[in-house]
């Protein structure tokens, strides 16, 4: 560990001369937590319609109204013609298109079948989902209630429920846990956190190796009696405990701002960051021992970013993921460290819950930083 | 007579099936300046390397300052200083930070680190800078500052690779001043550079070529080698008004065993028995304007005349 401290205290000195680290690690990350915690929502609400109502009586103003309450489409045209509609959704300027045929009401009122059709701008697939799903529900829970209007009068029912009233043959009764009003937030937030950690020990420690290294300093210091241990450790604690602060801030943005509270223990959450900031400090040595130049470290850091945001169960589930993906997946850290916050902070997980992820985890690091390690010395010599 | 400072014997060194330097031998007393001369790739960097116990040999063996590199090499560390051709200072700390920086990596004490940093600023003078950012100072001033901090920790041996590759002449000629100063206080110095004339200035010089170290000696002992200057030579400086035709004259000429343009003049070896008069007119036959010395091999003529007989040797 000789040269331990001299490494250290020098590590500061460049943290504290040079401004950019410090926003980098501090400022940088709330405001990417704060907007990025905002940007994020996929409940996906006010889909933007085009009503092309051939009726234009009660019962087809009853249906458009019925859309509407649901929250998922908001109206924003209202045209004439199937011409109009057609351009309407291929302009982009609505998501999704009702037609509603002249002789809506009266088939309805002879009891025969009325066909309302809408048409759905699919290529965003996500929005297309909830645009289908919701209409399919509007109509089902329709005809139910027309159903039962008509049972009503022919005092029959598939089932009373105490009171005497109609009521569904089978109830069932979904109730959320964790996340009772559905907040992406709660879902993104802990994630994020892990993201913009991994981002900022991953950036900042392949920076400060292959700086140095490419300033010939390294070089320099394999001269002295610097050991290295000493180099090391002390190249590497002032990132770790930058990491650290920062982990502290998100974590206090998150409770206070995105009002995601912590549900698990804080202790068993904080030793876990730990492990995952060794983590990371290993595959940022790693980047270093790889990269010549600081050039080199950025498009390495980066193509570590891409998978560990898309793949990692951040954005997407991985239980989606064809087999291949899902191992790639499968290998990176930090989907194992989502898992983990996700799991403390929302569902108050216990160490015994969360044991394979911590194993993954752990496994990860031990073999990331072997790697590391091994590959640093070997460059030494 | 106590042991040379820097020994190395059959030293080599292999980089998987290339073999970088091989079957170097040498000593370099106390106090001396020890120049190393070569091309580039010829292997100097890999010598110094292992001198430096940064490096382990694969043949053979050095001692420095009488310890073996291979059995300790961190007992050499503390002991040398190194300061290489990329003046390796950290550019965002100031010239102070930098001093103290190394004198800690070698464990200095408060009382020394403070007598060290005033004895290498009235060395080098870079004590009217100590808050100026490193990046800040001009090329001469940093190489000046490298200096510093590679003689902080009071080295008994300093190693320079290209101390003065793109310095301005003033900087290099000031440099090699300083360089004296130690000398002459009892440090011991192992150069590597490319200038000859800073090669004349060191007591002792080697010359590196493909891996070989193929002269060793002061400069004057080289000079009157017989490799150099065969019995029965002599060297000539022909002064003519063009050098490229009179070179060519020169290598077709029976009697002449080299001849190397050397700027605006021809150096030539030729063979004893002829007479200057003879020779001149063989090289410039209408001789108007020309005229021949007699001269001294220059180092350059030396590390010419050998690099030469190693390729014939080595194409042989």
């Amino acid at each position: 560990m000789s040269g331990f401290l001299a490494i250290l205290l020098k590590e500061f000195a460049h943290i504290r001369r040079g401004k950019t680290t410090i926003v980098f690690t501090f400022v940088v990350p709330a405001l990417q937590l704060t907007i990025f915690g905002y940007a994020i929502d996929v409940t996906i609400d006010n889909i933007p319609l085009a009503v092309l109502d051939l009726d234009g009586r009660q019962d087809s103003r009853a249906f458009i109204e019925a859309m509407v309450n649901t929250r998922a489409f908001t109206v924003r045209e209202r045209l004439q013609d199937f011409g109009g509609l057609r351009r309407a959704l291929s302009a982009g300027r609505v998501k999704a298109g009702v037609i509603i045929p002249a002789n809506y009401s009266e088939r309805l009122l002879r009891g025969e079948r009325a066909e309302v059709q809408v048409l759905v701008d699919g290529s965003d697939s996500q929005v297309a989902t909830t645009a289908v799903n919701t209409v399919s529900l509007l109509a089902t829970q329709m005809s139910v209630a027309r159903g039962q209007a008509l049972n009503e009068r022919m005092q029959a029912a598939a089932a009373r429920d105490p009171a005497g009233r109609q009521a569904f043959p089978v109830d069932v009764r979904p109730r959320l846990l964790y996340n009772p009003d559905l907040e992406s937030s709660h879902f993104f937030v802990p994630g994020l956190i892990a993201i913009i950690l991994q981002l900022v020990l991953v950036f900042l420690t392949s920076f400060s190796i292959v700086k140095e290294r490419e300033q010939g300093t390294l070089e320099q210091l394999f001269v002295t009696p610097v050991g290295r241990a000493g180099l090391l450790f002390g190249k590497l604690l002032p990132y770790a405990l930058m990491a650290f602060g920062e982990l502290l801030i998100v974590l206090v943005l998150m409770v206070g701002v995105f009002h995601v509270p912590i549900q698990g223990s804080l202790p068993l959450l904080l030793v876990l960051c730990g492990l995952f900031i060794v983590t990371g400090l290993g595959l940022g040595l790693l980047i270093s021992t790889i990269a010549v130049t600081q050039i080199q470290s950025l498009q390495l850091a980066f193509l570590l970013m891409m998978p560990s945001v898309l793949l990692s169960g951040f954005m997407f589930p991985r239980s989606e993921m064809p087999l291949p993906i899902y191992l790639i997946g499968a290998v990176l850290p930090v989907t194992y460290f989502i898992e983990i916050l996700r799991g403390i902070i929302l569902r108050q997980a216990e160490t015994a819950d969360l044991l394979p992820s911590i194993g993954a985890l752990g496994l990860c690091c031990a073999v990331i930083l072997a790697l590391s390690m091994t590959r640093f010395r070997k460059q030494l010599d | 007579m106590s042991e040379a400072v820097i020994q190395a014997r059959g030293l080599g060194r292999q980089f998987g099936p290339v073999v970088a330097l091989r079957d170097v031998t040498l000593d370099v007393p106390r106090s001396a300046i020890f120049g190393l001369l070569g091309p580039n790739g010829s292997g100097k960097s890999t010598l110094i390397r292992m001198l430096c116990a940064v490096l382990r040999p694969t043949a053979g063996s050095a001692r420095v300052l009488g310890i073996d590199v291979r059995q300790d090499p961190e007992a050499i560390k503390r002991r040398i200083g190194y300061m290489s051709q990329k003046f390796s200072l950290y550019a965002d700390l100031t010239v102070g930070e930098n001093l103290a920086f190394y004198g800690r990596i070698y464990g200095l004490s408060r009382e020394r680190q403070a007598r060290r940093v005033q004895a290498v600023c009235d060395l080098t003078g870079v004590g009217p800078f100590l808050d100026r950012l490193a990046g800040a100072l001009s090329g001469g001033w940093k190489q000046r500052l490298a200096l510093a901090c590679a003689l902080i920790h009071e080295p008994e041996v300093l190693f320079l690779d290209e101390p003065t590759a793109g310095i301005d002449p003033v900087a290099r000629r000031d440099l090699w001043d300083l360089l004296f100063a130690l000398a002459h206080r009892g440090v011991t110095m192992f150069v590597t550079t490319h200038y000859m004339d800073e090669a004349e200035r060191c007591t002792h010089v080697g010359y590196v070529y493909l891996g070989r170290l193929i002269a060793l000696g002061t400069p004057d002992e080289l000079k009157r080698s017989d490799e150099v200057t065969p019995p029965g030579t002599r060297r000539y400086e022909l002064t003519c008004p063009d050098p490229p035709a009179a070179l060519a004259a020169a290598r077709a000429a029976p009697a002449v065993r080299d001849a190397t343009l050397f700027g605006n003049t021809v150096h030539v070896l030729a063979d004893g028995s002829l007479s200057p008069e003879r020779l001149l007119e063989q090289l410039v036959p209408d001789g108007a304007g020309a005229a021949l010395r007699p001269i001294e091999p220059a180092l350059e003529d030396v590390f010419v005349a050998l690099s030469r007989a190693q390729a014939a040797r080595g194409a042989a």
